[in-house]
């Protein structure tokens, strides 16, 4: 209340100004690393004309956005409606998890961008590889913090509630789930933005709209600034996605924000 | 500290009083091994014990002595290897919802309040909410924590949390309150001070407490009973029935009955790391 700092200094300790800075930075070295190596601009544009085409194609580019956000969304909400309930089948039982698990981490070393081009065969052209392709770079992260999560619960815990002869649904319920929370948010997270990785790739390999596209096509017709256009707009994408998600976990888990700290350090 | 407000004191027939009490926990020639891969590690070997409705037994001993083993297998939470443990005359073989449970580490749930947490049980029985709400607010103030019913545990002290996980254990009414190590996390004042707490608790709730601790003058601060543990295998070494008048005092500490006692009991393991 009593901060003696004029408003500008004040305005430099906001933490969302710190990243800014820094990109600022690092748009000046980009420039002056053009400028001082001579890098001829068919390799690397000027970031001047690249906000230039941001500016100009911004409608293009934002029409474009749209069917490689849906397919992300898409993805990522299959991720978490087959993630969750998976994780809980893998806790919930031995012969599942002995069986599945294993099985699971295994495909993890598949190249999924290797079988993106199959969907294409399967499916065609359009949204459902895209989606898919979201879907399965989204996935396993849920999965994975999910299972960590439930099974992070300590055993006195459990305990406790057994001796209060809680059933097997009331633990879950009341124990193992709020307490899985915040590794399961932390999933999603990682998983959000892989979803857009996904969508891209799908984009790459069988589409006709979509960023994914966009960026392709300008590759091939050496439209350098285009194309990094379209790659701010796709960080952007993740960027926003990213901090939806960050809001809905502070009300989900509002006990957990001001213990954020601690379990940064846990994980 | 001793003379607070007693809102759920009940009439006052002293707890220590030695009108026949009849026995509540009883075991007989009850043991424990736990089977592991690398064969069988026996943990408790077979006891036998009675503890008498209203009594305030401690058990000491040193370190896998197998009492958290003993204080699980009262509440149902193992089954015995041999033997049989009975609550009332009922044999226990599962959970058996009759006890409250402390254990060092408060174990409340960080996502809700500490007047949830204290409710828990009561959601977990499903027992009618107004009626129960009301003695968890008298327990609440019994303890000190009037006005922190709202506020999650990690915004109260060490002492403070395990003060609701207290009022946790005997918001159901139990008949038993089972506590292993129940201050063994606080500091030493911290922890004399819930000694206090703890045994005035007990006596206007007059529950039947069976305590685990390392401590020799916290078990003889609170006991009625004390069962002196040997090591691993555990087996019961000694009881001891404690001859200070109730309530007691911090002052007792130096009493010399307090200090003859304490070193009596001491006496037991230094005669065990002696062997070691």
């Amino acid at each position: 209340m009593a901060d003696p700092k004029p408003g500008w200094q004040k305005l430099l300790q906001a933490d969302w100004i710190k990243p800014l800075i820094f990109l600022v930075l690092l748009v000046v070295f980009w420039d002056l690393a053009i400028r001082l190596f001579r890098i001829p601009p068919y390799q690397v544009p000027k970031p001047a004309d690249v906000i230039a085409t941001l500016w100009a194609d911004w409608p293009m580019l934002l029409a474009q956005a749209v069917p490689t956000t849906a397919a992300t969304v898409q993805g990522f909400i299959l991720s978490a409606l087959f993630g969750i309930p998976m994780a809980m089948l893998i806790v919930g039982s031995r012969t599942v998890e002995s069986y599945v698990y294993p099985l699971l981490v295994f495909s993890q070393s598949i190249p999924k961008i290797a079988i993106a081009p199959l969907f294409v065969v399967w499916f065609g052209f359009g949204m459902v590889p895209k989606v898919l392709a979201a879907f399965l770079l989204g996935f396993f992260p849920v999965v994975v913090s999910a299972v960590q999560g439930f099974k992070s619960v300590e055993p006195d815990m459990l305990d406790l509630a057994r001796a209060m002869e809680a059933n097997r649904l009331q633990i879950f319920h009341m124990v193992r789930l709020p307490h899985a929370m915040p590794a399961i948010f932390s999933g999603l997270k990682v998983s959000i933005t892989l979803a857009v990785v996904g969508a891209v790739v799908g984009e790459f390999v069988g589409s006709n709209s979509g960023l994914g596209f966009v960026l392709q096509r300008s590759i091939g017709n050496f439209e350098l600034p285009t194309m990094f256009a379209a790659l701010v707009v796709l960080s952007l994408i993740g960027v926003i996605l990213f901090w939806i998600l960050d809001l809905i976990e502070r009300f989900a888990i509002p006990w957990h924000a001001s213990q954020r700290q601690d379990f940064i350090v846990a994980a | 500290m001793t003379n607070n407000v007693t809102p759920l004191k009940r009439d006052n027939r002293a707890a220590s009083s030695e009108a026949a009490r009849s026995v509540i926990i009883e075991g007989k020639a009850v043991s424990k091994t736990y089977r592991t891969r690398d064969g069988d590690v026996p943990s408790l070997r077979p006891i036998d014990f009675e503890i008498a409705d209203g009594e305030f037994v401690v058990v000491v001993g040193p370190s896998g002595c197998g009492k958290t083993t003993l204080l699980k297998m009262i509440a149902g939470l193992l089954p015995p290897s041999s033997g049989e443990i009975k609550i009332e005359g009922r044999v226990i073989t599962k959970p058996h919802g009759d006890v409250g449970i402390v254990f060092q580490t408060s174990m409340l749930l960080p996502w809700r309040s500490v007047f949830k947490n204290v409710m828990m049980p009561v959601e977990v029985k499903r027992l009618p909410r107004e009626k129960y709400e009301a003695r968890a607010h008298a327990l609440l103030k019994m303890v000190g924590l009037e006005g922190f019913e709202n506020k999650y545990p990690w915004q109260l002290s060490g002492g403070m949390q395990q003060r609701a996980s207290i009022c946790r254990a005997l918001v159901h009414d139990p008949k038993i309150v089972l506590m292993d190590e129940p201050f063994g996390a606080l500091d030493a004042m911290t922890r004399e001070r819930m000694n206090v707490e703890l045994q005035r608790i007990q006596r206007e709730t007059r529950k039947t407490v069976l305590l685990i601790t390392h401590s020799i003058p916290e078990a003889v601060f609170l006991a009625d009973r004390i069962l002196v543990m040997t090591d691993r295998p555990g087996a019961i070494a000694a009881v001891y029935e404690v001859p200070l008048a109730k309530p007691r005092t911090l002052d007792m500490l130096a009493d010399p009955a307090f200090v003859e006692l304490s070193q009596t009991i001491r006496k037991h393991f230094n005669a065990q790391t002696g062997e070691l």
